[in-house]
């Protein structure tokens, strides 16, 4: 009985690629920042702009919704569609939460002036963190897809599976936003 | 209920699916067929333990970073940014294994080749950008570019 190579299993390897090719996409991006991050070009800067306290907020957020959404695994594990419904419906506030304060966060700066086409350092922020949201922003729309999916047809082993990749979409965008909330926002306002 | 531990499946190595996985998957799949859970689980048998252990470490390496750059704790800029990376990177490999649950066995080790391959990728990637760009940046000031002239 030899079932290592199961095709289910290769659905999620070869979800574990496109994460790892996401990985390349943002690796360019924070290396863009890398290069960019201090061109101001007069214009103000990440210790005048960043307000530390949100972003420990949005990261909070961000960090509860990755341990909300294991809860819901641990649902769908236990076979439990309710209890699945109801964590995978939580993490998506929280993600929706995020993508709030975030969006409530570039308004605010493009409305001081300090939008994206002011300096290179702004572009390229607006990029990098821009480019996490609207990977957020997609795996909610996914979550709410799926609990659709889940609610109306049970956690058939399709669902779990569909279920098991969105949670490696999810968590890896945690793991992004480590890098973004380490190198753009603590090391943006030191000194 | 399983035993409170990380436990991964037994795909790698020689001895593949035996009668302790089999035996897993019974035990765990309620009401389910025990079979189609246990693979669309892929190998990882999730707990609540992992979770719990992953979140806090997260937190912890999360709160002291803000805590070092908000208090200022260090007082040179070097030593911050040093000291808040390295608990980036810590923090990084808690996801990875609590929350990704990465580990040298899933896929049998494709998973952590895959993984392995790209981050020799994104660190040529960024190393190779800031040095070039730090010495071109360096090359193009205006007083180099008049020593480049004498030397010539």
């Amino acid at each position: 009985m030899t079932r290592e190579h199961h095709p289910e299993n290769g659905t999620l390897f070869g979800f574990w690629l496109y994460l790892m090719s996401d990985c390349l996409v943002f690796a360019c991006l924070f290396a863009t920042y890398a290069v960019l991050g201090r061109s101001y070009a007069g214009g103000p800067t990440g210790s005048e702009l960043f307000d530390l306290p949100l972003v420990a907020v949005n990261t909070s957020l961000l960090l509860l919704s990755s341990i909300t959404y294991g809860f819901a695994m641990l649902e769908m594990q236990r076979g439990r569609l309710r209890g699945t419904l109801v964590w995978l419906g939580i993490t998506g506030l929280l993600g929706a939460g995020f993508i709030g304060i975030e969006l409530t966060e570039f308004a605010h700066l493009i409305h001081e002036g300090a939008g994206p086409q002011r300096s290179a350092f702004l572009s390229s922020f607006f990029t990098l963190v821009g480019t996490h949201g609207l990977h957020v922003t997609f795996g909610i729309v996914w979550l709410i897809t799926l609990m659709v999916q889940s609610a109306r047809h049970g956690l058939i082993p399709e669902n779990r599976r569909r279920l098991m990749c969105l949670s490696m979409f999810w968590h890896f965008l945690d793991v992004v936003w480590i890098g973004v909330f380490t190198f753009v926002y603590l090391m943006g306002v030191l000194p | 209920m399983s035993a409170p531990v990380q436990v991964t499946g037994d795909v790698a190595g020689g001895h593949g699916h035996g009668p302790s996985g089999g035996g897993r998957d019974g035990h765990s799949g309620h009401g389910h067929g025990g079979d189609g859970h246990g693979h669309s689980a892929g190998n990882t048998h999730f707990t609540l333990r992992g979770y719990a252990t992953g979140f806090f470490a997260a937190v912890f390496l999360t709160a002291i970073p803000f805590w070092f750059v908000m208090g200022k704790t260090f007082g040179s800029s070097t030593t911050t940014a040093a000291v808040i990376l390295a608990f980036a990177a810590v923090q990084i490999v808690v996801h990875m294994i609590y929350f990704l649950h990465m580990s040298p066995k899933s896929e049998g080790g494709w998973n952590l080749l895959a993984l392995l391959f790209t981050v020799m990728l994104v660190v040529i990637a960024l190393s190779g950008s800031l040095w070039v760009m730090y010495h071109l940046n360096h090359n193009m000031m205006p007083d180099s570019m008049m020593n480049m002239h004498n030397m010539s």
